[in-house]
Parts: structure tokens; sequence; C-alpha cells
């Protein structure tokens, strides 16, 4: 056996071991200057059947539809009507409002645990919008503009978040964890991308059974090292599944920046290009551009002309969850120093210029979904909130483990009735 | 509950059988894995049923098992019936967080509303000389998740019933099938010649639909002296022991480990007041310590004897001394006359 602190005699100079690290640590002025950011119609829009090895410098550009200016330009602009416009930017902004108030919900301690998206609305709100309401979309757990998009009730997203009385996922479900399948929203796992395989799967059945319907599925960039992401990428190329691949590159994994997943070496649009499967990369910021590349994506899955795997490339602006601090990781005034702005802020902005919006309006919607989210905040809350009282029946934790209870089961939740009996006397309600 | 004429076939073409019957009767049923489309699989489990049924029903897979059973998973939330293979029960492990965290889990972390209606049939356990990556006998990783059924045959007349059963399940099933026997009882003998199914009763199988409902166990010898604990492969061995020394043994094949036919162990034991555990798998942590202790729980005031368990030893499967390894007559003998010593 080898010492570990020496090694052979050679004349060979040592070889070195690169941990990467990330330019900008706590304390530092973080200087975004050297990203590439293209001309915003500078990016071709290749035609949907395009095939994969004849569009690989797409993984390398960047899609772009809205300049710093707010002005639609180039191959990509979808041309969406003023109403389409605004809709977009009511869901995102209910997204953000949905937000803040859950967010303050769990620092209040009415729940356990919050997931924001602050600066990513476009990736969900937008892609969704993109997409057929009847496309299965499997959602990691960043993806509440979806089920907002897909007008899911506010107050079954708190009730879960509470995990209320009203929860019909009976409290067992981490907070944000949602399912929702009449709204073609799969059942968050909380495992990372182990909904990639599965989504390729449902794509694969659909495509079996000659149905018309696509799926849909998103990851961080970081869970994008995951073995089930690569898994699902092969079996995507392999069976052309109708599927739309979306990594979400907030640059950050908790407290792990991109290049833990790769990202120094190469795009996550690229991973594609080994797959031969179509790849994009977007500005995540822009939503007219995430608009553009999922409708893209859509068509092609839908003419039988394969998959496609977008990164969205954007920022994560606040802390990974309630139990992250990233003061702790990564420069203070990241988010700002950010080239690509805020996806609302920039189609708010675009809206103004169009003459389809104006601040005082803006001020007032922003005032009207607050409003909004407060009164169904207080609807759900009646309900009840974690930690203050137990809302479900004991016996509800052994429900479902399986379609029928076996004896074994059944047995333990007498156990558990007992114990319940002796803790709480024999008249406990849940409350 | 049975169709059709009867037929002799050995493991393989019931489990065969079981597959064609529910791919005809279930448009929603699809077979896929490594090699099991054209070809037919390596043990030929799947063999004619991409040719019958299709392509976009029976089909080979990459070489991938997270994919495999993650696929399955996405299948079964569309509305299919999946019936992924595993080549080896030895390679599921890079399937095992789908089949864990996503696959047992989904009706419970979703409230109904999706459900896994998966069956992972795969090939496990030794006496194939297959060395320590084809030999292994995972079933108690198995039982130890929450939301799988455990399933394992041990005949061709209970393999296609079990997995018909398996099947139609709307739950996650992982079928375990004992290759040792696909072709063939094995008496534990390695040296003696292989005796074909179609010797064996448990070879008359109807061509056509029967199931054999899962959690139930099968008495396969009534006794008085003791009772034997068995599945898979080792039903026949522990049934070749107790007739060569003539012991009056009560044998269950208890075929479905989760959920676990209960009564029946119990009965048995309180009425012969002896339990000796078999399974090839290793022993720490293996099944027959969960019977055990099921077995002490219920039935303590009426044992005469400790409880005793044979099975394979904690080393990785060897395989040049695989022989030595299983839990073979000198081992089951040696622990009976200990049990029934007084």
């Amino acid at each position: 056996m080898p010492e570990s602190d020496s090694r052979p005699a050679s004349n060979l100079p040592p070889l070195s071991l690169h941990i990467p690290e990330p330019r900008y640590r706590p304390g530092d002025t973080p200087d975004f200057g050297d990203i590439v950011v293209p001309a915003v119609d500078a990016t071709p829009r290749p035609s949907e059947d395009t095939k994969p090895d004849a569009m690989r410098d797409m993984c390398y550009g960047l899609v772009r539809v809205l300049d710093f200016d707010g002005v639609a330009k180039g191959p990509w602009d979808p041309k969406l009507s003023a109403v389409r416009l605004r809709a977009m930017l009511r869901y995102m902004m209910l997204t953000r409002a949905f937000d803040d108030r859950m967010f303050r919900a769990q620092r209040q301690g009415k729940t356990s645990f919050y997931m924001k998206c602050t600066g990513e609305e476009a990736t969900s709100v937008a892609s969704t919008m993109a997409i057929d309401r009847s496309d299965m979309c499997f959602p990691s757990y960043r993806q509440q503009g979806l089920l907002i998009t897909r007008d899911y009730p506010l107050i079954q997203m708190m009730n879960q978040i509470y995990s209320n009385r009203g929860d019909h996922l009976l409290g067992r479900q981490l907070p944000i964890m949602y399912s929702a399948p009449e709204h073609g929203f799969f059942s968050v796992s909380g495992n990372l991308a182990t909904q990639y395989p599965q989504a390729v799967g449902w794509a694969m059945a659909s495509a079996s059974k000659g149905d018309t319907r696509i799926a849909t599925v998103w990851c961080g960039e970081g869970s994008s090292a995951e073995g089930d992401f690569h898994s699902a990428l092969t079996f995507a190329t392999v069976y052309n599944a109708p599927v739309i691949f979306n990594v979400v590159n907030n640059q950050w994994a908790i407290s792990s920046f991109s290049g833990f997943a790769g990202g120094e070496r190469t795009t996550f649009a690229a991973r594609a290009v080994g797959y031969g499967i179509a790849g994009l990369r977007v500005d995540g910021n822009d939503p007219l551009a995430v608009y553009a590349a999922t409708q893209w994506a859509a068509d092609r899955a839908r003419t039988n002309n394969g998959p496609t795997l977008i990164e969205h490339f954007t920022y994560r602006s606040e802390g990974h969850s309630t139990s992250d601090d990233p003061s702790a990781y990564r420069a203070a005034d990241e988010a700002t120093a950010w080239p690509f702005g805020d996806p609302i802020a920039r189609l708010k902005q675009h809206l103004e210029m169009l003459g389809e919006w104006d601040d005082e309006r803006h001020q007032a919607q922003a005032r009207e979904l607050e409003e909004l989210v407060k009164t169904t905040q207080k609807q759900s809350e009646k309900l009840g909130v974690l930690g203050h009282g137990m809302h479900q029946p004991f016996e509800t934790m052994f429900q479902d483990v399986f379609e029928e209870m076996p004896w074994h089961l059944k047995e333990q939740c007498d156990q558990m009735l007992a114990e319940q009996e002796a803790k709480f006397g024999p008249n406990w309600k849940p409350e | 509950m049975m169709s059709g004429d009867i037929k002799t076939m050995n493991m393989i073409e019931a489990i065969n059988s079981a597959m064609d019957i529910m791919l005809e009767r279930d448009p929603n049923t699809v077979v896929m894995g490594e090699d099991v489309g054209y070809f037919g699989g390596v043990f030929r489990a799947t063999a004619g049923l991409q040719k019958k049924h299709g392509k976009t029903r029976v089909f080979d897979t990459p070489i991938n098992e997270c994919g495999i059973i993650g696929v399955a998973v996405g299948m079964g939330a569309y509305g299919l019936r999946p019936v992924p293979e595993i080549q080896f029960a030895d390679y599921i492990y890079p399937g095992l967080d789908q089949l864990v965290s996503e696959a047992a889990r989904l009706r419970y972390r979703s409230a109904n509303d999706f459900i896994c209606p998966m069956t992972v049939r795969t090939p496990f356990g030794g006496g194939i000389f297959g060395g320590q990556t084809h030999s292994q006998s995972p079933e108690s990783i198995m039982t130890h998740i929450c939301g799988v059924k455990t399933v394992i045959p041990s005949n061709p007349y209970d393999a296609k019933g079990l997995l018909i059963a398996a099947i139609e399940d709307n739950d996650p099933v992982v079928f375990l099938e004992p290759k040792r026997i696909y072709n063939g009882p094995f008496s534990g003998y390695y040296d003696r010649p292989v005796e074909p199914w179609s010797k064996h009763d448990a070879s008359a199988v109807p061509e056509g639909y029967y199931r054999i409902d899962l959690g139930k166990a099968a008495t396969v010898r009534a006794g008085e002296a003791v009772t034997v604990l068995a599945y898979g492969t080792m039903v026949h061995v522990a049934k070749t022991v107790v007739e060569e020394r003539g012991i009056d043994a009560e044998i269950l094949d208890l075929r479905t480990l989760l959920p676990l036919d209960i009564d029946a162990i119990e009965a048995s034991v309180r009425k012969t007041g002896r339990c000796l555990i078999i399974h090839e798998a290793t022993r720490t942590s293996g099944f027959g310590a969960e019977l055990a202790a099921l077995v002490q729980e219920r039935c303590f005031y009426h044992l005469e004897a400790p409880v005793e368990r044979v099975t394979g030893f904690d080393t990785p499967y060897p395989h040049s001394l695989e022989w030595a390894y299983f839990p073979g007559p000198v081992r089951i003998a040696t622990a009976l006359d200990k049990i029934l010593k007084d």
C-alpha cells in the first residue's frame, strides 16, 4: 500500500486537482461583464424539423427577443397579442406576490418551509403559456408559476403549504410539493431529477397510444448532474420521445455554483449535443424568448421531430429556500449585477413601450394581486396552519401506502390509535 | 378461476404465458427491458411476445435500470401498466431510487392522484455459477420499502397465476424469479442430474387466464413435527431434505413476502411448536430475521425450541465455491436436527 503523503519518484510535473470556485464570494463586488450577450436578433430560428446536428450552434448561443430597452426583435419574436402579454405579466406578478406572502408566512411560523422563484418566473409562466393546457408537466420544486398559470386555485396551494384540513395531500408532503393531475401537474418528488425519466415514460406512453399530448419537465442546472437526467436523455433520444427538457440554470444549487454541475466547461444546453437531440439556450429572464423557445420545442415534439433540451439562463435572486442563507456563500448584490435584469420589469417595459400598459396600471395590478393573495391566505388559514394543532385524522398516515391496507399496516394503525388515545383521550378529533 | 387446456410448462414458459395473456387482455400492458424485445430475453421469458404483440408493446431498452424503472413510473402515470424486466436482480440497484422514492410512494405522496401499477420482473438467486453479480437475493431490500409488494414463485403454476395477479395489481410489485429453477425444481444436490419440470405436478399449467391472489402462502407438505418457512428455490431443497430424512415437517411456501400470509404461518407454528426458516439470501437483516421476530411475537408460548434460520453466508456470493455457500441439504439437515433434538 503506498503511503498517502508520498508518491513514486518521477520527473513529471505533479498533477493537480481542480476544485471549482465561483468568482465572487461575500464581500466581493460582482461583475458579470464577461458574460457574452449576443445581439438580440443574432440567433437564427431554425425550422422545427431541423436535424439536431444541423443546429448545434443553438446550444452555445442565446435565444433572445426583448432587447434591454423593451423592444421585441428578431426571428424568435412570438408576436403575442397585448392581451396575451398582459396575461403573462399578470401570472408572473401573481407568482411573485404569492411567493412573497408565503415566504412571510413561513417566517411567521405558519409553516415549515417555502421556496421562492424570484427572478425565474418567466421560466415557468411563459413556458406553460406556450404549451397546450392538456400537455403534462413534470415539475421540480420551483415551478409554482406553472400551477398559477394554469389557474390552479391559490387556496389549494396554500392549504398544501400549511398541511391544513384542506390539504388534499393530507399533510403528507413537505410544503410546495404539490400534485394536481387535473391541471396536468405531476406530483413533486423532492428527490432531484427523478421526474426526468418519468416525463420521458409519460411521453413514450402518449406516443405509443397515438395521443397528441406531449410532456414537459423541469430541473435545475445542479440536478442535471444526477444520473436520472442522463437516463432520461438517453431514453428520449432512443425512442424520439415527445418531451421538452427544461434546465433552469439559475447559477446556484443551494451554495454550489453551476461549476459543480460542469458549468465551467460548457453550456447546459450542450448536453443535448452528445445525445443527438435539439438544444436551445435561452435568456431565461426574457419571457418572450422563453415562450418562443418552448413553442418551437412543443411544435417539434408534436410533429414527431423529437425531444428538445432548453437551458434557461437565469439567476436565483433569493435563497434556495427558507432554510438557506445565501449571504453566507455568495456576493450580496449578484442579483442586481446580473446582466439580464428582471423578467417582470422587462415585460412591463415592453408593454409600456407598446402603449399597452403604464406604471399606474402596474401598481394597481400589484396591489390587486397582493390583496387577492392576502384574502385567499386568510381563507386558507381558517383551515389551519402547520404546527398549530393536528389537522388530519391519524389513520390517514396508513392510508394509500397500498390500494388496500394489508394486515401489518392495520395492526400498526391500531397501535397508533391506542397511542393517540393514551396521549389525547378518547374524544380527540383533528382540529 | 382456471381456463383453457392444461399444458406442461416450465417456469419460463409459464411466465411467458402470463405476460402473453396480459398483453392480450389489457391494451395498456407493456413489457420492456434489456434484450426482451426481438431476442426474447436472456432467459427467454419474453420469447415471441414482440412478434405477437408488436414493437410498441414489447420492446428493448437502453442498459439503464434507473431509466427503465423511471420511465415505467411515467408510463404508469399516463395510464399504462408497465412490466419492466431487470435482467438480473443484481442490476436493480441503479434503479433503486426510482423504486424506493418514486414508484413505492407515488400513491401515498399524491394521495391517490397518481398510482404506479408496475410489475418489475427480475431473476434472482444463485446456483447457476453466476458469481457475485448474478446470484444475489435482494428480497429483504424490497420488503423493507414501504409501498412495494414482493412476490417469489416456486413453480410454473404459481409463477403464472401470481404474475397475472401482480400485473393486475394497482401497486408496484417486485416479482423475483428464482432462476435456478426456471427449467426444473432443484433438490439442493448440485451433483445429481437436473430433473425437468415435466416430472412435477406444478408443471401442469392452464393455457388461459387464472390468478393466484397475492398474500397467500401455500402448504407444500402438511406435517406435525416442525414448520419450515421457505420460498423460491429453497422450497424444493427443503422438501428433498425432509423427505430423505423422513421428517414429518410442514413446509409453507410463502409465495408473497409482502404482504405476508401471517395467518398461515401462525397456524402452522402453533400446531408444530417448532420453526425453521430457510432462505438463500445473506443472513444478517435478511427476511428470515423478520420471520423469526414475527413467529416469536405471535407463537412464543407454543414454541418448543428456538426458531432457527438457514441462510446464505454474509459474504458476497462466491463463484467457484458456490456450493459451499449455498444453504444446501447439509446445512438444512443440521438445523432440523437441532430443532428436533428435544
